[in-house]
């Protein structure tokens, strides 16, 4: 493995962690995000595989976040049950990332596998307008990304997929062993 | 010295994290596509350039500020109003040449690498050269030839991080010249 930290400095490892004080302004992000988008797009092939390449790099992130998220907002504890992983999403990840709670947070009628997340207009999407050839193109899959990523990690492994629906809907299908534990778990 | 209106224009802001960690995937994404750090560094500020085209625009429109004097004029936009609108610091501006056509930005934090360290065998990797192309394309679009590029990096093991600007020249034609 390679060695991962740069030598002398560790300057970092004394730093607090809480909530960054800096602020950046919305269009510096939302010019970066075009640039990002616009990188993926001219390695690939079709709007599946943009979105896949939006989600990869949402998974990083999603993946650096949730230590620091779990350490600052609930002392260190991790969840448990699926319903309290879901809301720590719509609550504590999307204040973290959007500075608000995501709009509606549902479960499929016919399906206990299945939630959704649903975000009438994501920042991402905010000055993105897309092309009427790929009209299904939805950059919101980099916070599919984000939350597949932080459901994963949280031992909650799960397939996260973007939808034009009310705005902007996350499709979360947990995989079977997570439903058959929270099962398991009822009343406990 | 710097002519700022009163009026201010709707600058929404957000928390740097969400940038910083966005910038840290696409920076990781970027090391895994290219061989080396050097076509890295060379796509960050590719990638800068294009931002630095399309920034200006909303830079001027939300500072109204007008034509700069001269170059020093320039200087202090960028670091007390450009870098605090958009990244939130404000850098200093230092060491000028006696001509007065090259200068020194110090960025005693940097939100494009917060919390990021470098891993050994990356050493050549200018981690925020993106900032190197944003300033260059922006100067570029109110005709301003400059040459941008970072000479310390506190991830580098530096004290500071030093981006040095050098005016080359005033570009006359009044068309962009196209994306390199």
């Amino acid at each position: 493995m390679d060695v991962r930290f740069t030598k002398g400095k560790s300057a970092i490892l004394e730093r607090p962690l809480s909530r960054p004080k800096t602020e950046v302004s919305v269009s510096a992000f939302a010019l970066l995000f075009s640039e990002m988008v616009q990188y993926c797009q001219s390695r690939v092939y079709s709007v599946s595989e943009l979105q896949s390449r939006l989600a990869e790099l949402g998974r990083r992130v999603g993946g650096s976040l949730l230590d620091v998220l779990v350490l600052r907002e609930k002392n260190g504890k991790r969840e448990t049950k699926v319903l309290n992983i879901l809301l720590f999403i719509k609550v504590n990840v999307w204040r973290a990332l959007f500075g608000k709670e995501a709009d509606k947070l549902e479960q499929a009628n016919d399906d206990d596998k299945t939630y959704y997340i649903i975000e009438k207009e994501p920042l991402v999407n905010t000055y993105i307008s897309v092309p009427k050839e790929n009209s299904s193109l939805n950059c919101a899959a980099f916070i599919g990304g984000i939350v597949e990523a932080i459901l994963t990690h949280s031992g909650f492994p799960a397939k996260v997929t973007v939808h034009w629906h009310k705005g902007t809907t996350l499709m979360i299908k947990f995989d079977d062993a997570v439903i058959a534990r929270d099962k398991g778990l009822e009343g406990r | 010295m710097s002519r700022q209106s009163n009026r201010t224009t709707d600058n929404k802001k957000m928390s740097s994290e969400l940038f910083t960690l966005t910038y840290g995937a696409l920076v990781t994404q970027l090391c895994k596509d290219y061989e080396n750090d050097e076509e890295v560094n060379k796509q960050l500020d590719k990638m800068g350039y294009n931002i630095g085209v399309r920034l200006i625009e909303d830079f001027l429109a939300r500072s109204t500020i007008g034509r700069c004097q001269d170059f020093r004029e320039t200087a202090d936009i960028i670091a007390k109003v450009a870098f605090k609108m958009y990244l939130g610091i404000t850098p200093s501006v230092t060491n000028w040449s006696p001509a007065g056509d090259e200068f020194s930005l110090i960025l005693e934090n940097n939100p494009l690498a917060d919390f990021v360290e470098l891993p050994d065998n990356h050493n050549t990797l200018i981690y925020s050269n993106l900032l190197s192309g944003v300033l260059r394309g922006a100067l570029e679009m109110v005709q301003m030839a400059v040459d941008v590029k970072f000479v310390q990096d506190t991830l580098r093991g530096d004290n500071v991080t030093e981006i040095r600007m050098k005016f080359i020249k005033r570009i006359e034609e009044n068309l962009p010249a196209g994306e390199e």
